[in-house]
């Protein structure tokens, strides 16, 4: 068994239409670096150039955000499920 | 075009009233032909009178909600609480669907304005906003 990550649908033509990819990494970094290098057109769009998790972008391990358990460091067993999904903000200003 | 009820724009406004004096906003569940099935609020994370930004957990809530109902996150709405129903730089900059149905409120003027408009690649596009029966 391997985790399983979700895909936006934003993503999905960079990513084969996939709708969820099977991974081997066992932390979101280790598994965004994964999805990077599999499908090069990601690039910047899931992690940013100083290799810090994209700032538009929401990562989640089964239900909880990444960024309340430890952001890239984050540990992924093999029966969890990732799931990305755009960070939506706009405004006025 | 964006297909809602009558239901769904008085939501969406009651949402971005609540909000006030932030910025209110919330998604848009429905098909990808632009026909709304349902509004979901989310929390302005952001508590701004300028920005908004949804809730992470809305967000994963509403995409798991969406997959099971055999729907998908077509848009999101938001308000200006001061200026006009007009994607502003920020809104075009950081739109993150082309596919998507951006629905601006504004709250400037009494009614409360409702627009909808496309936004791919930088470019902003008007659409129609029909309304039907429930």
């Amino acid at each position: 068994m391997s985790p399983v990550v979700r895909i936006p649908t934003v993503l999905r033509p960079a990513m084969g239409g996939q709708n969820e990819i099977a991974v081997s990494g066992t932390t979101i970094g280790a598994i965004l670096t994964e999805l990077t290098t599999a499908y090069p057109a990601v690039t910047g769009q899931l992690l940013s150039e100083d290799g810090s998790l994209h700032r538009y972008l929401n990562v989640y391990v089964n239900d909880d955000d990444v960024r309340y358990l430890g952001g890239l460091d984050a540990a992924v067993a093999e029966t969890d499920e990732v799931t990305l999904l755009p960070a939506v903000a706009g405004g006025a200003n | 075009m964006l297909q809602l009820t009558n239901d769904h724009r008085d939501s969406m406004i009651a949402t971005c009233v609540r909000a006030l004096p932030d910025e209110g906003c919330g998604l848009l569940l429905g098909t990808s032909s632009g026909e709304v099935a349902r509004v979901v609020a989310s929390p302005n994370v952001a508590h701004s009178a300028k920005i908004y930004e949804i809730e992470p957990k809305v967000m994963l809530r509403a995409s798991r909600e969406a997959d099971a109902e055999g729907l998908e996150i077509i848009g999101v709405f938001h308000s200006h609480t001061h200026s006009e129903a007009y994607p502003s730089p920020t809104d075009i900059r950081q739109a993150p669907d082309p596919g998507w149905h951006y629905v601006l409120v504004s709250l400037r003027d009494v009614p409360a304005v409702v627009r909808s408009y496309r936004i791919r690649g930088g470019e902003v596009t008007e659409e129609e906003i029909a309304i039907g029966h429930e």
